[in-house]
């Protein structure tokens, strides 16, 4: 990796006001590290500064209150995997969290930067590839290898989003805390995460002088339900082939609303509206599932090598519905 | 005749006995070739080529040189010449820290003229592609051809026929430790090396003759080293390229590989081809087989493999070729040749029963010829409960399905001569076997010490074994072929000998007894014919008042054998809506003659398991045609076994005789056409292309579904 300075983070507004002017790149934020030092390691970042997080105070930890729980960025994926309350009341996010990596990564890994975190395509990590995202013509997964790309929202980047965990809390209908030069804000974790074709070269809104700095997650309804199912090549580590997240209100068999999220098969965490329409307001039963599968892939477009994807894709969110009413 | 004794009067041989080196490498105590730091060490590393396919117009190496701390560039190919693959040496840099050499090459400026390349084999045959050699004409080699029999009469006769096409990418050996030596030439003509290798004198006498140095004044050491599997056996150029750096800046050099280039230029297991036909008479008798075949091995040749294999049939044509690729050479890789062979005629011997309708176990046992594997299959059909198997593949309606396969290995492993050692024993009882022979994972620093131990009647912690060093001059051959313990046990079982023999005649006159009448007891020396006449050990060797005795050994051909047979069953549960293979239980039963120590024979055998599985599963080196690059040159993308991957493996040591035989590559050779066999028992979808991933099998069961 090239050579850089690092400054230890004091507050907020230190944090902001030495991200303010550089533009993306020049600074970079680190928690955990376990994205940005690979990315580090091979030149596909070259930053100047990098500012490290884990000094800032209170930005790590989970609480609850009235209306949910609100979890710092800096909470590192194994603390929230193994949190009993979020086990029990948010079971899709602990699964998800718990599917990331190793528990080495998961150990030092921080929920901001799982959020954060660059993609995976062997074509954009390697330097020598001058891909879309890094300014060049092409995406190479197009006529090239593509069996870990995606299958929708590819348009003109095929990357998938890696994380397992945004799925989960665009399931359970989370909020991010964002702040920036001119303050805080709060937006949908939905929200956050971009398609290529609004901007091909950043998977979030994010700017370059803001940081996300907390999560909240509001009460599941009474009678939820929910999962994280990943599937993968190899037990672990691996990121997902294909991933959904499910959160189900129940009433009996009949299924009073559902958010079903899918990872690992497009740029974005990608909401399957096809999905929860097919379940909501029915009696979940085999052909229902089935259905909820059938319609989510409808629009699917895969690539020369991840047709599978589509199968795949299917075949889990039936799997999903069908949990929900087991 | 010299013989290992009767299994009833061993103390140690044949049983479990822990690892002497366990404990160190454990806690880390142990000392690879990578944690080896010398004073005034430099850094090392290798600019390696980007591109596939290019002319090298010019190389400038000033910037990198300027660079402060930088001692020494070192160009590797010349301008004129050609860069092959990826991967490919360019220059080198040696430097007082490991991430000043870093920086250092990208200082480097390189000018490349790319040229066409073909990075899969698919591309090398395609009309038109360019060509790679200048003698091999559309990137293939003149086929090699050999018939015996009466092929085309056989499949007239043959009740059934199958004509299937199977593959198997290539693999890479994944060493733990990457290759790399540290390097220190402690005068201009002494040359120490710290190298990871298998092969100690192997590697003195390469250095030797390239630095044109007498080859006693070059000392190699390996105290441990972290894998071969066949890709060690020589320094390679990253090597040659530290001594020459150590000897231009006068320091010792550390060069060890990165991941990346361990992947791309270390070795790798050639992929294979086949599309074959064969036909079985009514009676399940194989009477016919026509292969033709390819590989490649990279830019050199040497893909082969073995076709047919284990199973006879009489009537056989083949005909294979290398395919040449821009992309790193193949090595040797733990049985070259046989797992890729036993994946194809697995899978084919149970396509042709079921076209029989016969059970693919009686099938096989009407083809083998081996009465080892006879009795193993049906050790081994007991072991997995082969009856519980589907006898209509793929029936039923679970989710998750279960299936059970068979398939069957064979290997040779019986040593050779070239070993010398020396067994020593000192006044104050102090014992040291001493040899040239390297431990490359499998256990034979223990062994060494078991059959000492055993011959004096010691524990095997009192005996100092000194292995993995040239200085003291006791040659002993490379760790390949699994015939590093043939090769050495017998001649430390004889040096023993005779230093006990030596030790008897010391003792004989104080217990007033003829030599021939003495033993050994535990930690003893005692009369035979008068147990009460005895010595302690110690007693015995304070004899040797200011002398020690030492004693070299013989190759005895008589304590070893060669020829193992191998076969193994696996269970697996095939996710059939996610395409995930889970393995349940492996059952290997391994032919392996006398196991000095049973314990590291079964690691062994988990081992080779272990590395089959990943080859059926999941590894495969991905070479994108566009760019001509490696995608997975790393272990994220590049798959090997993990915690989630390893099933119960059930590993009987079939014993078969009391003589040394090798088992280290023969137990990786039938797990892949146990578990493609198991998979099609459980799905009823065969997959001839390995690895067995998600994406294959979905796609062979929508296939089927349409």
């Amino acid at each position: 990796m090239d050579k850089f300075s690092y400054v230890n983070a004091t507050s907020l507004k230190q944090v902001t006001s030495l991200l303010s002017d550089s533009g993306w790149g020049e600074v970079m934020l680190i928690a955990g590290g376990t994205d940005l030092l690979s990315e580090l390691k091979e030149y596909i970042e070259t930053p100047k500064t990098l500012v490290n997080l884990k000094t800032l105070p209170d930005m790590d930890g989970i609480s609850s209150d009235a209306s949910g729980i609100k979890i710092g960025a800096l909470t590192t994926v194994a603390d929230i995997a193994m949190h009993p309350s979020i086990q029990q009341h948010y079971t899709v996010l602990a699964q998800a969290a718990a599917s990331v990596a190793t528990p080495q990564i998961r150990n030092v890994g921080t929920i901001g930067g799982n959020l954060c975190q660059r993609p995976r395509c062997w074509y954009y990590r390697d330097e020598t590839v001058n891909c879309i995202k890094k300014g060049g013509d092409l995406c190479y997964a197009v006529d090239g290898l593509s069996k870990y790309h995606a299958i929708f929202g590819g348009d003109p980047v095929y990357i998938v989003h890696p994380s397992d965990i945004a799925p989960a809390l665009i399931a359970l209908n989370a909020s991010m805390i964002i702040t920036g030069p001119e303050g805080e804000k709060t937006m949908k974790v939905e929200e956050f995460f971009t398609l290529p074709s609004d901007n091909p070269f950043r998977e979030n809104v994010l700017q370059p002088n803001e940081i996300v700095v907390e999560i909240q997650i509001p009460n599941p309804k009474p009678n939820t339900k929910s999962f994280y199912l990943k599937a993968r090549e190899k037990g672990a580590p691996d990121f997902a082939l294909a991933s959904v997240a499910g959160v189900f209100e129940m009433a009996g068999r009949t299924c009073q609303s559902a958010n079903i999220v899918l990872g690992g098969v497009a740029p974005k965490p990608w909401r399957s509206t096809e999905a929860e329409t097919a379940v909501t307001g029915k009696m979940v039963n085999k052909a229902v599932s089935m259905k909820a599968g059938e319609e989510a892939v409808q629009k699917a477009q895969p690539l020369n090598d991840n047709e599978y994807k589509v199968t795949l894709t299917q075949n889990l969110i039936s799997r999903a519905a069908m949990m929900a009413v087991s | 005749m010299a013989s290992w004794g009767e299994a009833s009067q061993s103390r140690l041989i044949g049983k479990r006995i822990a690892r002497l080196s366990g404990k160190d490498k454990v806690t880390g105590k142990a000392k690879y070739t990578y944690d080896i730091n010398r004073p005034g060490m430099l850094y090392a590393r290798i600019l390696r080529s980007e591109v596939a396919h290019a002319n090298v117009l010019d190389i400038d190496l000033s910037r990198a040189e300027e660079l402060p701390g930088v001692k020494a560039v070192l160009p590797i190919i010349e301008v004129g010449k050609k860069l092959r693959y990826q991967g490919q040496e360019i220059a080198a840099v040696a430097a007082e820290t490991d991430d000043i050499a870093k920086d250092a090459l990208r200082l480097i400026f390189v000018d490349l003229e790319l040229l066409p390349f073909v990075v899969t084999e698919e591309d090398a045959l395609a009309e038109g592609a360019p060509q790679i050699r200048n003698d091999w004409a559309g990137n293939k080699s003149n086929p090699g051809k050999n018939e015996q029999g009466e092929v085309d009469a056989a499949f007239n006769e043959a009740a059934v026929t199958v004509e299937a096409t199977y593959h198997t990418p290539v693999q890479t050996h994944v060493c733990l430790e990457t290759h790399g030596h540290v390097v220190e030439w402690t005068d201009d003509q002494n040359l120490t090396v710290w190298a990871s290798t298998q092969a100690v004198f192997g590697v003195r006498n390469d250095f030797a003759n390239r630095f044109q140095l007498p080859a006693n004044q070059v000392r190699v050491i390996t105290e441990h080293m972290g894998g071969g599997f066949g890709s060690k056996f020589g320094p390679g150029v990253e090597g040659h390229t530290a001594a020459q750096l150590s000897k231009i800046t006068g320091k010792p050099i550390k060069l060890m590989l990165t991941r990346k280039a361990e992947h791309l230029v270390a070795g790798n297991r050639p992929s294979m081809t086949q599309h074959v036909k064969a036909g079985a008479s009514s009676d399940g008798r194989l009477i016919a087989y026509d292969m033709q075949g390819y590989g490649t091995g990279g830019i050199s040749s040497g893909a082969g493999f073995q076709a047919p294999y284990v199973y006879h049939v009489e009537n056989r044509r083949t005909e294979r070729f290398n395919v040449v690729t821009n992309a790193g050479n193949q090595r040797a890789m733990r049985a070259p040749g046989h797992p890729q062979g036993a994946f194809a005629m697995d899978s084919l011997m149970d396509e042709l029963a079921e076209k029989l309708g016969m059970n693919p176990l009686e099938f096989r046992r009407i083809n083998d010829s081996s009465e080892v594997r006879q009795a193993q299959y049906t050790l081994g059909a007991q072991e997995i409960g082969w009856h519980r198997r589907n006898t209509v593949p793929g029936s039923g309606t679970a989710v998750k399905k279960r299936g059970i396969g068979v398939g069957s290995g064979q290997w040779g492993g019986g040593g050779g001569r070239g070993t010398q050692a020396r067994v020593t024993i000192n006044a104050d009882g102090t014992v040291e076997a001493v040899t040239g022979t390297q431990d490359i994972g499998t256990g034979i620093r223990t062994a060494i010490a078991i059959i000492v131990a055993e011959e004096f009647g010691l524990r095997t912690t009192d005996i100092a074994v000194k292995i993995g060093d040239s200085a003291p001059g006791l040659p002993s051959g490379g760790s390949g072929g699994s015939q590093t313990t043939a090769s050495v046990a017998p001649v430390i079982k004889t040096a023993a000998e005779a230093a006990k023999q030596k030790l008897f005649e010391h003792v004989a006159p104080l217990l007033q007894a003829p030599v021939d009448d003495l033993r050994v007891g535990n930690g003893t020396i005692y009369v035979a014919s008068d147990r009460t006449k005895t010595v302690t050990w110690h007693q015995a060797t304070g004899l040797l008042g200011m002398e020690s005795i030492s004693e070299s050994g013989n190759w005895d051909p008589e304590l070893r054998q060669g020829g193992v047979a191998g076969t193994q069953f696996a269970e697996v549960e095939v996710d059939t809506e996610t395409g995930n293979v889970q393995i349940l239980k492996i059952v290997a039963v391994q032919d392996c003659g006398l196991a000095i120590n049973r314990l590291t024979t079964e690691s062994q055998i988990n081992g080779g398991v272990i590395m089959g599985l990943g080859q059926t599963l999941l590894e495969e080196r991905i070479m994108d045609p566009q760019t001509g690059r490696m995608l997975n040159a790393n272990l994220e993308d590049y798959k090997v076994p993990g915690t989630f991957e390893i099933p119960e493996i059930k590993s009987i040591v079939f014993d078969t005789h009391r003589k040394v035989t090798g088992v280290g590559e023969p137990p990786c050779i039938p797990t892949l056409g146990a578990i493609a066999n198991a998979v099609y028992n459980a799905i009823g979808v065969r997959i001839r292309e390995l690895p067995i991933t998600p994406d294959k099998v979905l796609t062979a069961l929508a296939e089927k579904k349409a």
